[in-house]
């Protein structure tokens, strides 16, 4: 435990001003160490690591850790990271989002990134709410949810963010939990490393803002309720079906090896260039 | 010994105004484009889509929207490259945000606007000025911005490169404002030697990593910017930072980095706002034009002259910062000032409030996708 303390401690920015914003129970920090164990795991020097983040709970992540670090716009996370990516294709861009950031006002963003194979890692921390701006319903809100915006339960069905990433083309697709942490590590640094785009949705609890209105008594009981009601997608016999018991399942996607966009991008230009010589 | 003189590789082109701003750019050494098509800009994009790769690491990418287009160009720029985006109307709306947030961060970036009719989906293919204010204020929050115009094919390019200039002396977003007349006129035009035109770039930190503060004031108002992956990791963020750009609401901390955003801006009004007089020193009547109308104006004047009217004609360059002290120096001496524009009234509203109620100002103003005529602006003037 103390070296994993330790380790966190390395990527913080120590001339940073804490306390953090995360509230106690917030799995927006355990996603954060995750991603930390991950690069360094996988032996990335710091100076190519770009952590883009958009506006929420979530995005206030990036600015603890020494990375590069983009605190961008609401929902627009992506866009600024496709620009990073392809002006410079030698970094490692990550965007945290938050599941409002992500797929509500940004969902056009996230959609077009996945259908363009850009190569850069979404992870999408879906506590199934707007944590910043005080507990509203976003569009991965459960039907049925209570929220300050639908205090009589939610009309609209959520996005499954697995299913729309697929579909939209992304080449890698990956759901985990904040409870999961040690298939979370393992997640995260598979799609850091995959050419393309990559996205890891985690279930992230929200105590403060989606826990309290639905009928959680605690953080502990969110975290033991994505222990019981998740379902590693492997052990699925047909992982493409909903498991009818209602578990959400967990674990990789889709995973296919396709060169991303700044990848076809120099390439093609490289050929263009040699053609004029 | 025979001394070599370097032949000059200037270019002859018979170009469109829009055609005209791509080649700028890249005399200026922008190296991305993002972009969304919409008329009558996109002649600009096209011209980057066939240019941009087949220069060493020139980036072209057409994004889902202008949101998207400016969010990428502001990270290309975050990323060390010299980025543009080009639209009009519709699309420098909805850029509008993420306008505010260059501002913030302080990303050297160039984003051309080319008028067309409004307000909504308004009159595409017609020409008009009326983003004239919206340029200047269309994003929340104070801030002070840099606009500048054009008003034949020459200038496009030239305005252009002076933009890129702009933008990376000043660490600051720039938008260029067009209009259809100007952006679709087809003209000769020489681009010129790259070794004949003055091409700046952002300053870069000296200083090792730990001891750079990203956002430090200094003599100029301007710090010094370090590209995304070079070493200095540092944190960009839109909400209002301290020097080494961490959030902060401490309030001397938030002025201190609030007025140094005017100020690095308002120290240099000098160098910033450009104006071109034409007959002035004797003038009675004055003209202040800007973009394709300032060329209806420069006809006017010469009627007017062959008339025996003293007539002269200020066209301005910079809109924002208002050229103030050129215009000024006009209400003191003519005892008419006449300003022509397509929109309502957005920048005679400038001149009266400079001219605080010295001289007669009087004002031209179409809004019915036309252009202002050399005669409707003669009839004004005599
Ligand atoms: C354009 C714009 N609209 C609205 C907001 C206000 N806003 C800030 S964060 C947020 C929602 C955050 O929810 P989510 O993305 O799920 O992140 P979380 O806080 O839950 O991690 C909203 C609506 C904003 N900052 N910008
Ligand atoms: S409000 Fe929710 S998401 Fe935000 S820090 Fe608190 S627990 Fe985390
Ligand atoms: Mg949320």
């Amino acid at each position: 435990m103390a070296d994993v303390t330790q380790l966190i401690h390395d990527y913080l920015r120590h001339n940073k001003k804490f306390p953090h914003v995360f509230c106690a129970g917030c799995g927006h920090g355990i996603v954060l160490g995750s991603l930390i164990r991950s690069v360094h795991a996988l032996g990335l020097p710091k100076d190519d690591v770009v952590l883009v983040a958009g506006i929420g709970c979530s995005g206030r992540m990036a600015v603890y850790v020494d990375f590069n670090t983009v605190h961008t716009t609401h929902g627009r996370a992506l866009t600024f990271a496709t620009g990073i990516k392809m002006a410079n294709p030698k970094l490692k861009v990550i965007c945290v989002m938050g599941d409002g950031d992500a797929l509500s006002i940004g969902g056009n963003h996230l959609i077009h990134a996945a259908r363009r194979n850009i190569g850069v890692t979404a992870l999408i921390l879906n506590n199934h709410i707007y944590g910043m701006t005080g507990g509203q319903c976003s569009s991965a809100t459960p039907q049925g949810d209570i929220s300050m915006t639908t205090p009589f339960g939610s009309l609209e069905k959520a996005f499954d963010i697995a299913d729309m990433c697929k579909a939209a083309g992304a080449s890698y697709v990956a759901r985990g939990t904040s409870f999961h942490a040690i298939q979370l590590d393992r997640l995260i640094s598979t799609a850091i490393m995959h050419p393309g785009f990559s996205v890891v949705e985690v279930f992230s609890p929200c105590p403060t803002q989606y826990g309290r209105k639905n009928k959680f008594r605690n953080a502990v009981d969110m975290y033991k309720w994505l222990k019981s009601n998740t379902v590693k997608v492997e052990t699925l016999k047909d992982p493409d079906q909903k498991p009818a018991d209602g578990r959400i399942p967990i674990g990789v996607f889709r995973d296919v090896e396709e060169p991303g966009l700044e990848e076809r991008y120099f390439e093609l230009q490289r050929k263009l260039m040699g053609q004029n010589r | 010994m025979s001394v070599q003189r370097k032949k000059r590789k200037r270019r002859e082109l018979f170009a469109l105004g829009n055609e005209a701003v791509a080649e700028g750019a890249l005399l200026a050494g922008c190296s991305f484009y993002a972009g969304y098509p919409i008329t009558p800009s996109t002649e600009i994009m096209e011209v980057m889509a066939n240019r941009l790769p087949l220069i060493e690491d020139g980036v072209f990418i057409q994004m889902e929207d202008e949101i998207a287009s400016m969010g990428a160009t502001i990270g290309a720029s975050l990323a060390g490259r010299k980025a543009m985006t080009a639209t009009s109307g519709p699309g420098f709306a909805l850029m509008q945000e993420h306008i505010g947030y260059a501002c913030m961060v302080e990303a050297p970036l160039v984003v051309v606007n080319v008028m067309r009719g409004g307000p909504s989906t308004g009159l595409p293919t017609s020409p008009a000025q009326a983003d004239v204010q919206m340029a200047r204020w269309g994003t929340h929050g104070d801030h002070p911005i840099i606009v500048l115009s054009a008003s034949n094919v020459q200038e496009c390019l030239e305005m252009t490169v002076t933009a890129f200039n702009f933008a990376e002396k000043y660490r600051t977003p720039v938008i260029l404002l067009l209009d259809e007349v100007t952006a679709h006129t087809r003209e000769k035009i020489t681009v010129p030697d790259p070794d004949e035109v003055e091409i700046l770039s952002r300053v870069e930190p000296t200083v090792p990593p730990e001891w750079f503060k990203p956002y430090a004031d200094t003599a100029r108002g301007v710090p010094a910017m370090a590209p995304i992956g070079s070493g200095y990791r540092t944190h960009v963020t839109g909400l209002t930072h301290d020097v080494m750009g961490y959030p902060t609401q401490r309030p001397d901390e938030v002025k201190d980095a609030m007025l140094r955003l005017f100020r690095k801006i308002d120290q240099y009004y000098g160098d910033i706002q450009m104006a071109d007089e034409y007959m002035l020193d004797d003038a009675e009547v004055a003209v202040v034009a800007y973009g394709s109308v300032a060329r209806s104006a420069h006809l006017a004047v010469e009627q007017a002259r062959e008339r025996g009217a003293k007539a002269g004609l200020l066209t301005l360059k910079t809109l924002f910062p208002f050229p103030r002290p050129a215009v000024e120096r006009l209400t003191h001496r003519c005892h008419t000032v006449v300003v022509p524009e397509m929109n309502m009234g957005q920048m005679s509203r400038e001149v009266k409030r400079v001219n605080n109620g010295r001289t007669k100002v009087r004002t031209i103003n179409r809004v019915d996708g036309q252009i202002i005529t050399p005669s409707e602006i003669l009839k004004a003037i005599l």
